[in-house]
């Protein structure tokens, strides 16, 4: 009961959200094996300073990263998961829940948030991988259909930043249906002009990658993330053979035309920040 | 016939009823009684056997090397089929087919799953496994049924969307994501039948629609029993339980919101009886296509969107404060 009664009662005092980057005093780099301190690879937008690899954060990162004075207000924040199923496999999906918001601090697998870039109104909706893989289920559906209607009501613009394993299997059809959802909430925005950037970080697959990342206006990526509808894995054992390099990073999506750019996480908010101009007199348009 | 696993009683009781009849045929003796109250025992052993699926049985069912395909339903149900190929973009996919047809008097556009009816075309069909170029071939056909005001029917029946390396290449995600998109808005009534296996994003990439239906040995869901096994119990080992824990049959489905009804097979499966099968699905299509024509299109198309708009449960915790930054 703790956490769920408590945050039920209205007491607010779920654990604080734990920031994902390593809070250590030093970094080491899994993609180039080099060490420096974490405060250098913080102050390095979370890049390793060596080679530039992205580090895999979370919400609160990408929000303190993008919002203009790390000023923004969360939204529907006070949405959770449901045990619809009952769905039990060598753990039950309520313990795997408990777990997640107890590792986290956090309610489910995307934060939603209203903020400003470079002085321009915007609604970013993130993923948390630490967040049972940040797999989609009905509250990731549920909220980016609401952060959808929040962009309409406002005529303001939308981020998405993906970052998951896919669909999430303990609610199964449930999880299923969220990408007809925000395929189709996606579909009501486009009509009424209000511009919706998709950004995939590492990783974006299944059912993610196949509703709302591929559906951008804009369609961008952090370097080298892997982005795909398959897992690689799963892949490699159909076809019986290996894959070839660099098969499903961004640059192979770019090459293949399903991405507009790639974009350093270092020129990530001034880039949105463009955007947002270019755009904006469409917003005003049909204000 | 093919028999499955656990139809293992009624094939015994088959055997038993050639043997009999064979007698019958080789000697005077009078074998009518007996195989009168064999065929007896077959219905009734049938009916236990059938009132009581599990999940997983339901799923072998779906999947029965008899049961009819797309095409089967195109031929039984609508006249003068014209098959149509090719996403103008890149190929044409095989293992989804679709056209324009006749049902009784209307023109309509169709798009469907196909598996192959032998070894050598469910190769041919890729297992009913469609690739990119299938998912937009779907999306050409329904663009020209929207300007042309023909209503779509879409046939699912896929273990699931290729995972291949040029499947990739050529935007399999972006495929689907696009079909959902646009399927969302399409201004003709669209009618969505799951006829055998319903498997994720390559399900629902044709299975948006202002009416779902699934019959009633079908399986729809996020990921089939084997793979669920293979990642949460990591082993093949737990298929029967991963097909229970994702309440993936046409019952659940229908229990959660999640389609809008069931269309009962006969009894034994909709393999057993396919012209039968057919008949039930065709009055099911003519009537939900009529009382979908009575809807103004925008309204439609508006119902639809709202449709999914609300499907998932969760909770809604008591105001959380919204919190500054
Ligand atoms: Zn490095």
């Amino acid at each position: 009961m703790g956490w769920f009664k408590r945050l039920k009662d209205g007491i607010q005092t779920a654990t604080k959200y734990k920031k994902e980057a390593p809070d250590g005093l030093w970094f080491h780099c899994k993609e180039c094996g080099a060490t420096t301190t974490s405060k250098e690879m913080r102050e390095n937008f979370f890049k390793c300073p060596k080679c530039d690899y992205h580090v895999r954060i979370g919400s609160r990162e990408y929000f303190d990263l993008l919002f203009d004075n790390e000023k923004y207000t969360l939204l529907f924040d006070n949405l959770v998961a449901k045990d619809i199923l009952e769905f039990v496999d060598l753990k039950s999906y309520k313990e795997r829940l408990d777990t997640a918001r107890k590792k986290t601090g956090l309610n489910e697998a995307i934060s939603v948030a209203v903020g400003k870039i470079h002085r321009h109104a915007i609604v970013i909706a993130c993923m948390d991988f630490s967040f049972i893989g940040g797999s989609m289920n009905t509250v990731v559906g549920e909220k980016i259909a609401r952060a959808i209607e929040y962009c309409m009501a406002h005529r303001t613009p939308l981020l998405i930043i993906s970052k998951s394993g896919g669909a999430r299997m303990m609610e199964a059809a449930f999880s299923l249906m969220q990408m007809a959802k925000t395929a189709a909430m996606l579909s009501e925005m486009a009509k009424m002009g209000i511009p919706y950037f998709s950004l995939m970080t590492d990783p974006t697959t299944g059912g993610v990658t196949a509703s709302y990342a591929m559906l951008g206006d804009i369609n961008m990526a952090e370097p080298k993330a892997l982005i795909g509808f398959a897992g690689p894995r799963v892949i490699r054992e159909t076809i019986k053979r290996d894959l070839p390099e660099g098969f499903q990073t961004s640059e192979f999506l770019l090459e293949h035309g399903f991405l507009d750019f790639i974009v350093n996480r270092a020129e990530l908010k001034d880039r949105i920040g463009e955007l947002l101009k270019l755009f904006a007199p469409a917003l005003k348009a049909k204000a | 016939m093919v028999f499955l696993e656990f139809e293992k009683p009624l094939e015994q009781l088959y055997e038993q009823l050639e043997k009999i009849k064979q007698v019958g045929e080789q000697s005077d003796i009078d074998v009518t009684p007996m195989v009168k109250e064999l065929e007896k025992r077959i219905r009734k052993t049938r009916k236990e056997i059938y009132s009581n699926l599990s999940g997983w049985q339901k799923v072998q069912l779906s999947r029965h090397p008899e049961r009819p395909y797309t095409l089967f339903y195109v031929s039984h149900i609508f006249k003068n089929f014209i098959e149509l190929h090719g996403d103008r973009l890149c190929g044409d996919d095989k293992a989804i087919v679709g056209g324009l047809a006749n049902l009784d008097g209307q023109t309509v556009v169709i798009v469907g799953h196909q598996k192959g009816v032998n070894t050598k075309m469910r190769q041919y069909r890729n297992f009913g496994m469609a690739n990119p170029e299938g998912y937009r071939k779907a999306l050409r056909l329904m663009k020209m049924a929207e300007r042309f005001g023909f209503p779509v029917f879409s046939f699912i029946d896929t273990p699931g969307a290729y995972p291949g390396i040029e499947a990739e290449e050529r935007g399999q995600a972006e495929a689907i994501a696009r079909n959902m998109f646009e399927m969302a808005q399409l201004k003709v009534p669209i009618v969505v039948t799951v006829i055998g296996e319903g498997a994720s994003g390559g399900a629902i990439g044709i299975g948006l629609g202002d009416r779902v239906y699934m019959l009633e040995n079908t399986w729809y869901s996020v990921i089939s029993p084997e793979s669920c096994s293979s990642i949460l119990w990591r082993s093949w080992d737990y298929k029967e339980q991963a097909a229970e824990a994702l309440k993936l049959t046409a019952e659940d489905m229908f229990r959660f919101g999640l389609i809008d009804g069931i269309i009962k097979e006969p009894l034994g499966g909709a393999h057993t009886a396919p012209e039968e099968m057919a008949k039930t699905l065709k009055r099911h299509l003519k009537q939900t296509l009529q009382e979908l024509q009575q809807i103004p299109v925008d309204e439609l198309v508006q119902q639809r969107i709202m449709k999914y708009r609300r499907m998932g449960e969760f909770e809604e915790l008591a105001p959380v404060s919204e919190k500054e930054n």
